[in-house]
């Protein structure tokens, strides 16, 4: 097996939690490597970002270039192939960068590629077993890739859990000299930040948080019947904003918001990584989906099995009844 | 300008509960719903809109079988000119970069200005958009949620990134695109529209009609395959409540006060 080499992430020169995973998901494909990190930037924020990965990988190979000082993946792709050697396995994290990344890399570099990696099975051969998701996390398969020339992964946020402890002491090896002139037809120019909205569901600390179940634009004011009633705020996920039912300011999740609640009730909501991935602080989830199957339910504290568009009603009736009385 | 979106029929996972055949091998497909991949549908929207105000011709392309003209044809009634399936019994059981491989060759044997896929199949990995560009040397940008057409050089895209931020570049055509859902609204389709392009008839491509070598696609090609499908065992799992609607209603009420809730 060739040499497994995990991509760091970093902002502000710091390296994203993400570095720590690759560490671990390198570990298990093969227990004996010892992966490197690859990182690529400029100034000082790539120095330092170096130096806190050196804290986890034995050896950082760093690529400093002024034209990499954000990370265009098309440019990053451009540098990475000149020193990754044949062969070699490079973990990316599966996010909008590794989205970009990946597979375009894989291809340059001749090697498989193998999206959103859950976990890996087994290495036997020249072969990896890999678990990945498939139509959002209903279903999950295993995967076999074949590792004989190389491979590029992706491997998915949270799911490598970090051990604590384990520091190295890593050398930094400066790779920046074997990049020659970058050019890419495609230029960053800004990043333009998210509109915040007439609701802030990041403060709220009950979140009434609708899917596509609600089916309708015309059923959104179930949802904020019962909010006001509960004292909540609605949330939602993504296809409720695609729609344009509600503004992206509502959207719970990786390309959306981050919440923290107390309690969050997910309605018709099927429970995608994309989407838990914006729900932080272990809130109290209670589930309703007419699908007994829906992976929701294998998150939430409490789950029910039933029609969001008479479960919520009811609901808001049974709390106005006790306001009264 | 000539765009091309590359479309996929998938099962709608909206309409359908997936079960697994009995061999765990599968999904249990005999009586699912198919429709058009979400984003791919999107995309097609995006193309259209280009070509409305710039002038040009969408066309659409599907490698698959001929259950796949289908959504084809649904995408032409909404106004794609042209559509192309992409049909070989060598193109079966292709990985990623098989799927990617063929459509290349199509690209080859015509002129795009641009070529749109969706970013990610139902039961795909977010990855041939990527690789087409890679193998056509085309530069890419994926996650799209906005284009606007600078001349014809150039496009302004903006990128979805975390938070609902976004990353604004520019991009030299030809490229390739990968579109996220949101960034339009795609136009509704109804039976008239579809009985109107009913009988556009729609080329077949095979292997020797594109010049694919056949070692590079289908299981010959193919560097990375699904063994099986499975269902993995919950987690901690809900605490499913089996009362009657009323009950639950009170339940829930109730949890949700006891953690603070509830004016
Ligand atoms: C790069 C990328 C970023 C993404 N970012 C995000 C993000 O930030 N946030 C996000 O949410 N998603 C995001 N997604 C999309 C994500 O993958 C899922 O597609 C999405 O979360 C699904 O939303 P949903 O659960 O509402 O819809 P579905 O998956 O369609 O689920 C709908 C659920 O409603 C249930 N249902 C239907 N009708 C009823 C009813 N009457 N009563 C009760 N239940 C009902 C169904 O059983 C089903 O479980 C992203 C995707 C990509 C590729
Ligand atoms: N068989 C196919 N034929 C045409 N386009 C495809 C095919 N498979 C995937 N695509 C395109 O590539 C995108 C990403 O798919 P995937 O990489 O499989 O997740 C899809 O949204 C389609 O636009």
């Amino acid at each position: 097996m060739g040499r497994i080499f995990a991509y760091i992430t970093h902002k502000n020169g710091v390296a994203d939690d993400s570095a720590l995973e690759l560490a671990m998901a390198a570990r298990k494909i093969d227990p004996s490597a010892s992966p490197t990190a690859l990182i690529t930037g400029w100034g000082s924020a790539i120095d330092a970002a170096s130096a806190s990965v050196a804290s986890s990988y034995a050896e950082v190979w760093k690529i400093s270039n002024e034209k990499l000082a954000y990370p265009n993946a098309e440019l990053v792709r451009k540098a990475l192939v000149q020193v990754v050697p044949a062969g070699s396995i490079v973990l990316v994290p599966h996010d909008h960068f590794g989205i970009d990344l990946g597979p375009g890399l894989s291809v340059r570099l001749n090697a498989a590629f193998v999206s959103d990696v859950l976990a890996v099975d087994a290495t036997e051969g020249g072969f990896l077993r890999a678990v990945r998701q498939e139509f959002g996390g209903q279903v999950s398969a295993h995967v076999r890739c074949d590792l004989s020339s190389g491979a590029v992964i992706t491997i998915r946020p949270g799911a490598f859990k970090v051990p604590a402890g384990a520091t190295q002491n890593g050398t930094i090896v400066d790779k920046s000299a074997e990049i020659g002139a970058l050019e890419s037809g495609r230029r960053y120019i800004e990043t333009i930040a998210a509109e915040s909205g007439d609701v802030d569901i990041t403060r709220h600390p009950i979140l009434v948080s609708i899917g596509r179940g609600i089916q309708d634009k015309d059923n959104i004011a179930i949802a904020e019947e019962l909010a006001v009633a509960l004292g909540a705020a609605v949330s939602c996920s993504r296809p409720v904003v695609d729609a344009k039912w509600l503004p992206k300011s509502r959207q719970v999740g990786s390309s959306g918001q981050t919440v923290k609640p107390k309690v969050y009730l997910a309605c018709g909501i099927s429970g995608s990584f994309q989407h838990l991935a914006g729900i932080k602080g272990n809130p109290f989830i209670v589930a309703i989906n007419k699908n007994p199957k829906a992976p929701i339910f294998q998150v939430a504290d409490v789950g029910i099995v039933d029609d969001i568009l008479e479960f919520l009603p009811e609901m808001t009736d049974k709390l106005k009844q006790v306001a009264v009385g | 300008m000539e765009i091309l979106v590359c479309i996929k029929r998938v099962p709608d996972t909206s309409e359908n509960e997936l079960q697994l055949n009995t061999g765990g091998n599968d999904i249990e497909r005999d009586d699912l719903v198919y429709s058009i991949n979400e984003p791919d549908n999107y995309a097609v929207e995006e193309a259209l809109q280009i070509v409305a105000r710039t002038g040009g011709n969408v066309t659409v392309a599907t490698v698959g079988g001929e259950d796949d003209e289908e959504v084809l044809r649904r995408e032409m009634a909404m106004g794609a000119k042209q559509g192309v399936l992409l049909s070989d019994e060598a193109f079966n059981g292709s990985d990623g970069k098989g799927i990617a491989t063929i459509l290349k060759s199509y690209v080859e044997k015509n002129h795009y200005d641009l070529i749109l896929t969706g970013v990610q199949a139902d039961d795909g990995a977010a990855q041939v958009g990527g690789m087409l560009a890679a193998l056509l040397d085309y530069p890419f940008a994926s996650l799209v949620n906005s284009i606007e057409v600078v001349d014809g050089q150039k496009l302004r895209i903006g990128r979805e990134i975390e938070g609902g931020n976004k990353e604004v570049n520019e991009i030299d055509l030809p490229c390739v695109l990968s579109i996220q859902t949101g960034i339009n609204e795609p136009r509704y389709v109804g039976m008239k529209g579809i009985r109107q392009v009913a009988s556009i008839e729609i080329p077949a491509l095979s292997a020797s009609d594109l010049g694919v070598a056949e070692a590079t696609v289908g299981e010959a090609g193919a560097k990375v395959t699904r063994i099986d499908y499975f269902v993995p065992a919950l987690g901690k799992g809900a605490e499913i409540l089996q009362g009657g609607r009323e009950e639950n209603v009170e339940k829930v009420i109730e949890l949700v006060k006891a953690r603070g809730g509830v004016n």
